[in-house]
């Protein structure tokens, strides 16, 4: 089974954000990870890989830096690394970059996709159902339990009811919740593999996809409205005073 | 501008988000028309103002969820001009496959719409906001609780189409009852613990104050992971982001990506007893105070509410 791994390298999830000339300011990122969703998809096809038997290409989208993402996927155990290289992700609308994903997945050869449900910056969800659209797949989200089932998977979904199991083959989309696995950690010897391992590059030429003429613009970030202060107050004496302000301030309760 | 909103409904018929994506269809000018999964509430559709016509598209796929199936039957029902879903998992998953099939960009989780068309929505889990323009048709998922919803005093006419389309994902067996609580993403009020709260022992007494007042618990990620609780209930930026009218923090003392999954609740009432705690940033009302003492008092002022 050859499984590709969709992996988004984002700013830290502790980092803190800040804005520049109406832009998040990316120099100013004192971490970068993979995107959270994206490991706990990581773990999965790596266990995948040891229970079932798999091929696992990590397929990241993004500039330079993305390489990073890609060697500690190798550094725990990802078999191939792609790398589809663009500059600036937000000068692209969600049409193109899953376009510039599904070409790299086909050229891997891939039938079976994981990914994370939302990324940690766009926090969208739009990619592994947009990919699976466009590969012709069939998509599970909200993925927090995985099994192979010969031809196809059985896995456990969030569903309104709480949670169910259902039943999906090939080709598919598997786009993972946090699970219940511990994330594997490197070891000394997977970095220094990771390291050599060869990154198959490719750009919107090479893959055959028209990059240019998004038709969604980011025009500007900008911080969140400032919150005025709030009111402080002093021991559990005070709670009945802001009950009654949720009441009759607030007009909440 | 012509705008296909497609209806959220759930066992009760149509779910308040839906006349909240009418309010912000009409903003931009737009006679929506709705179109209703499996038919479920389209008389009740057809009563939200400004609605110009309601399609109640009827199939078997959507007798349980199948993103691609539901994507392919109600893009059938679609004829032209951008499409709007509610920002759920769901709604998110039929947003991002119309989107795709129609070759237009698709916008998650919208909290505000002006024509041109400009749409804002939060990035990095709130921690900044992007504006960005579309050039021609687009699909948009709106966040619950961003728009004030439409009325209901409209009686738009009905009709309804057959549509289904083959289903690759098939339920087998649902392995979890759904808990008695309401969902933290849903509901109005949650109150949410944290590590101040000592150990798992303590949690029925948020749960009873949450029972008291009809709100949802919820959770910081420290107590999930350390507790063993339901990631279900895990507010922040790797759980549920979380837009209540009110939200009460106990014993949480307010980690950013705690912080990126409520700062957007309309009113947030934080209770730590770290007068410095960055949750009192973000606090409407700040309580310097133990949980042990807050949480009866809390009880008891809501008791003679």
């Amino acid at each position: 089974m050859d499984i590709a791994v969709l992996i988004k390298y984002v700013p830290d999830s502790t980092a803190k954000i800040s804005i520049s000339g109406g832009r998040v300011d990316e120099s100013s990122v004192s971490k970068w990870s993979i995107s959270p969703f994206d490991e706990y998809a990581l773990e999965a096809a790596l266990a995948m890989k040891e229970s079932a038997g798999a091929n696992v290409t990590a397929i990241t989208c993004g500039p330079a830096r993305s390489e990073k993402a890609l060697r500690d996927a190798a550094a725990v155990g990802a078999d191939a690394l792609v790398h589809v290289s663009v500059d600036d992700l937000t000068a692209l609308d969600s049409t193109k970059i899953q376009s510039l994903l599904s070409a790299a997945i086909q050229k891997v050869g891939a039938s079976v996709i994981f990914c994370g449900k939302q990324a940690a910056d766009t926090n969208a969800g739009s990619t592994g159902p947009g990919v699976a659209e466009i590969i012709g797949a069939a998509c599970v989200t909200g993925v927090t339990e995985i099994s192979s089932d010969g031809d196809g998977f059985s896995a456990i979904r969030a569903s309104s009811g709480g949670a169910e199991r259902v039943s999906v083959g090939s080709p598919c989309v598997l786009a993972f919740d946090k699970t219940a696995s511990e994330l594997r950690r490197p070891n000394v010897k997977g970095i220094m593999m990771a390291k050599k391992k060869a990154i198959d590059a490719f750009d919107a030429g090479s893959l055959g996809v028209e990059a240019g003429g998004s038709t969604a613009q980011v025009i500007s970030q900008n911080p969140p409205a400032e919150k005025a202060p709030g009111q402080m107050f002093d021991g559990a004496g005070s709670v009945p005073d802001v009950v009654q302000k949720l009441r009759n301030e607030a007009k909440v309760l | 501008m012509e705008i296909t909103i497609i209806a959220e409904t759930n066992d009760n018929g149509i779910h308040p988000i839906t006349a909240q994506m009418v309010a912000a269809a009409t903003s931009l000018g737009a006679s929506p028309t709705i179109l209703c999964p499996g038919g479920v509430g389209s008389e009740e559709a057809a009563s939200i103002d400004g609605v110009g016509a309601v399609v109640g598209v009827e199939g078997d796929c959507f007798s349980s969820f199948d993103g691609g199936a539901w994507a392919s039957a109600l893009n059938s029902a679609v004829s032209g001009g951008s499409v709007f879903t509610a920002a759920n998992p769901n709604g998110r998953e039929v947003a991002s496959r119309i989107a795709a099939s129609r070759g237009v960009p698709v916008i998650q989780d919208v909290t505000g719409v002006s024509s041109g068309l400009t749409v804002t929505r939060p990035i990095y889990s709130g921690k900044a906001m992007e504006e960005v323009t579309v050039s021609g048709d687009c699909v948009l998922s709106i966040r619950p609780n961003a728009f004030a919803a439409s009325g209901s005093g409209g009686s738009a006419s009905v009709s309804t189409v057959n549509h289904s389309s083959d289903v690759a994902v098939t339920v087998i067996e649902a392995i979890a009852k759904a808990s008695e609580r309401l969902d933290v993403s849903e509901a109005d009020i949650v109150i949410s613990g944290g590590r101040g709260m000592g150990n798992i022992d303590n949690w029925t007494q948020l749960e009873a104050v949450a029972d008291q007042i009809g709100a949802a618990v919820g959770a910081s990620r420290a107590v999930v992971d350390e507790w063993g609780l339901s990631h279900s209930i895990q507010v922040g930026q790797t759980g549920k982001v979380v837009t209540p009218t009110l939200y009460i923090a106990v014993g949480i003392s307010g980690a950013i990506q705690h912080l990126a999954g409520m700062r957007s609740s309309k009113y947030i009432v934080a209770i730590n007893k770290d007068a410095d705690a960055p949750i009192f940033g973000v606090a409407d009302y700040g309580i310097v105070a133990n949980w042990e003492d807050a949480l009866p008092a809390l009880k008891d002022a809501f008791s003679s509410l």
